[in-house]
């Protein structure tokens, strides 16, 4: 059938929306048991071994008993919110993916029995490449403090409204300092576009932003860990701590939507570092061919690194966590950004 | 990018603001007041825009930048102070704030 | 489909659900369901910015106002606890009848100013960032984007000493 220039795009984006929606899905999957795993042996334990070899059908287990579980609603609640909350979190995780990309451009092959606008076509592995890439990431990540926001308050219960309040304080608080490490990247690319700050990391190792641009990696890291709610700043949601959170009053699919969400904005945030900060697809090396593989083997890097934190350090305190956030990490990235700007004032000249 | 997408784009902006405005005459509540009046805000900024795509400058989109962050400020000022004259009395009603009626 | 009707179909799309979340703001009585249909006029707002050719400013639509406002408005609401609107008695049907005539006139009269003439479109448009950035630190510009540095200093201040609890004796 013949397809405008315009609904060939369409179809192609839709295909690849597709493919990165369930591979989201199943990384989702892998990650609570790998997770769960990696901090058994942390901790010199076991961790699921049970549900098939190795234990690796316990994510299939969970997600059935979650499925089964009776779905209260607490009195009182309010039901719109309740039931939109978990849909809110959900959709601005999977949002923010729209905009990462994982490789450079593939040629698609001939295979010869594909249509004509199909054959031999680059594709780029990106869904879309915003001029805007990473404001575009930085707006999703505003609109991710509504999911909890909401969560805490709509279920009527005094100590989720207060863990939902301090959870989206925390996170809009270090999306600051968020923001800003990210400033000193686009400054040297001189570009908004995601692909564009990979593309100024292509060469030798010592050109990747994570060893350039130290202190804003140093800050990406603290304030990326702060943002997705994981430990050491997860006291708003630790189980130890006003019952649980705002999730206290969730139980069956909301919650396991709540959790979703919450390991889908941890994949993004290590693939927002792979790719911002460890040069995304290109191997460190000139000679080796850049591929979506190393890209994929830097994000695993970054979720190891989440899950090795979780399991070594104890969490911050919330006073704690405020104030590091706005009197120290701010500061610091305000200078940085100053210092930054003056070497490359300076290099131009 | 047609005349047409201009026309209506200035139309929506023409109804939100009507929106807002018959928003802050009708509403009692001072934070609903003032959410009326940053849609009447967002309305002008969406005709700012509108008219740079038509001109072709871009000093409306450099003017909605400077509307956006006023917006800000005076919406953080404006939320204080809300919430000092709720700490007074108690309700966030408008027509309980008459003392300086004659 | 040709390009105008795509736009077309996202304009009324984003265009009617920004309508349908200020109609919904203005008309909710509760001020919680209030905020959060102004959350989704701010973010169609933001989509009908995007189609008018302005990425940059549509995503510091969403980063600002549907991101920090919106969020110090619902923080404040919450903390508060407010409840819904009543009804008063009385003489509120005349009032509100005035006040959505004058509305009425108000939308007739300037509908008919911008409609009335056909206005021509510019050929070349563009609002990517780095161009704003040009005007924006262009000598036309650079000593208001100063100010407005030092008038978010004096909100930031501004808000704290208002809304900081007296201490007690």
């Amino acid at each position: 059938m013949i397809l405008s220039p315009l609904q060939q795009e369409i179809a192609i984006s839709v295909v690849k929306v597709l493919i990165l929606f369930n591979a989201l899905l199943g990384l989702f999957s892998l990650m609570t048991y790998v997770e769960r795993r990696l901090l058994a042996f942390m901790q010199f334990r076991l961790g699921p071994n049970r549900t098939g070899p190795f234990g690796i059908l316990q994510p299939v287990a969970d997600g059935i008993k979650l499925f089964f579980k009776e779905e209260v609603t607490p009195e009182g609640a309010n039901r719109w919110l309740f039931v939109a909350a978990p849909a809110i979190a959900v959709v601005t995780a999977f949002l923010a993916v729209a905009v990462v990309p994982y490789g450079g451009t593939v040629t698609l092959p001939r295979f010869g029995w594909m249509p004509d606008w199909l054959e031999g076509r680059p594709v780029v592995l990106q869904i879309s490449d915003l001029d805007v890439g990473v404001l575009f990431l930085f707006a999703v990540s505003s609109l991710g403090v509504y999911g909890i926001v909401t969560a805490g308050w709509a279920a009527n219960n005094k100590y989720t409204l207060i863990g939902g309040l301090r959870s989206s304080a925390q996170m809009f608080s270090y999306e600051l300092a968020l923001g800003l490490s990210w400033v000193t990247l686009i400054m040297v690319a001189g570009s908004f576009r995601i692909r564009d700050i990979v593309d100024s990391q292509a060469g030798w190792l010592w050109h990747w932003n994570a060893i350039r641009q130290l202190p804003a990696f140093a800050i990406f890291l603290v304030a990326a860990t702060a943002e997705v709610n994981r430990t050491p700043f997860d006291l708003p949601e630790a189980e130890t701590e006003l019952v649980a959170g705002f999730h206290t009053e969730y139980s069956s699919m909301r919650f396991a939507l709540l959790q979703m969400a919450e390991y889908v904005n941890m994949i993004t945030a290590s693939a927002v570092g792979a790719n911002l900060f460890f040069g995304g697809w290109h191997s460190g090396i000139p000679g080796l061919p850049s591929s979506p593989l190393w890209f994929i083997v830097k994000m695993f890097g970054f979720l190891f690194f989440f899950i090795w934190l979780r399991g070594t350090l104890p969490r911050f305190r919330y006073d704690q966590l405020m104030h590091f956030g706005w009197k120290v990490l701010v500061p610091l990235a305000m200078l940085w950004i100053f210092v930054a700007a003056t070497l490359i004032v300076v290099r131009h000249s | 990018m047609s005349p047409q997408l201009l026309q209506h784009a200035l139309l929506l902006s023409l109804a939100l603001f009507v929106v807002g405005a018959t928003g802050v005459f009708l509403r009692r509540n001072v934070i609903t007041v003032f959410m009326c009046i940053e849609l009447m805000l967002n309305a002008v900024n969406l005709a700012f825009i509108a008219f740079s795509r038509a001109s072709g400058t871009l000093d409306g989109e450099v003017l909605v930048f400077f509307v956006l962050t006023v917006a800000a400020a005076e919406a953080a000022v404006g939320l204080a102070i809300i919430i000092s004259i709720h700490r007074h009395k108690d309700t966030l009603d408008l027509d309980a704030f008459n003392i300086m009626k004659w | 489909m040709s390009l105008p009707l795509f736009q077309a179909i996202l304009f009324y799309v984003f265009g009617g659900l920004a309508l349908l979340g200020a109609l919904v703001t203005v008309g909710q009585r509760n001020p919680t369901y209030s905020a959060f249909a102004l959350i989704v006029t701010l973010v169609s707002l933001s989509a009908v910015f995007g189609l008018l050719g302005s990425p940059f400013i549509a995503a510091l639509q969403v980063v600002v106002y549907a991101g920090a406002i919106m969020v110090l408005f619902l923080f404040v609401l919450m903390l508060l606890a407010v409840k819904r609107e009543e009804r008063i008695q009385g003489e509120s049907r005349a009032f509100k009848l005035v006040a959505i005539s004058i509305a009425a006139v108000l939308a007739a009269e300037v509908g008919y100013a911008l409609t009335a003439a056909p206005r021509a479109m510019a050929g070349r448009f563009d609002a990517s960032a780095r161009q704003v950035a040009v005007l924006l630190f262009s000598p036309r510009y650079l000593y208001v984007f100063e100010a407005t540095s030092i008038l978010i200093l004096a909100a930031l201040v501004g808000a704290i000493a208002l809304a900081k609890r007296e201490p007690h004796p």
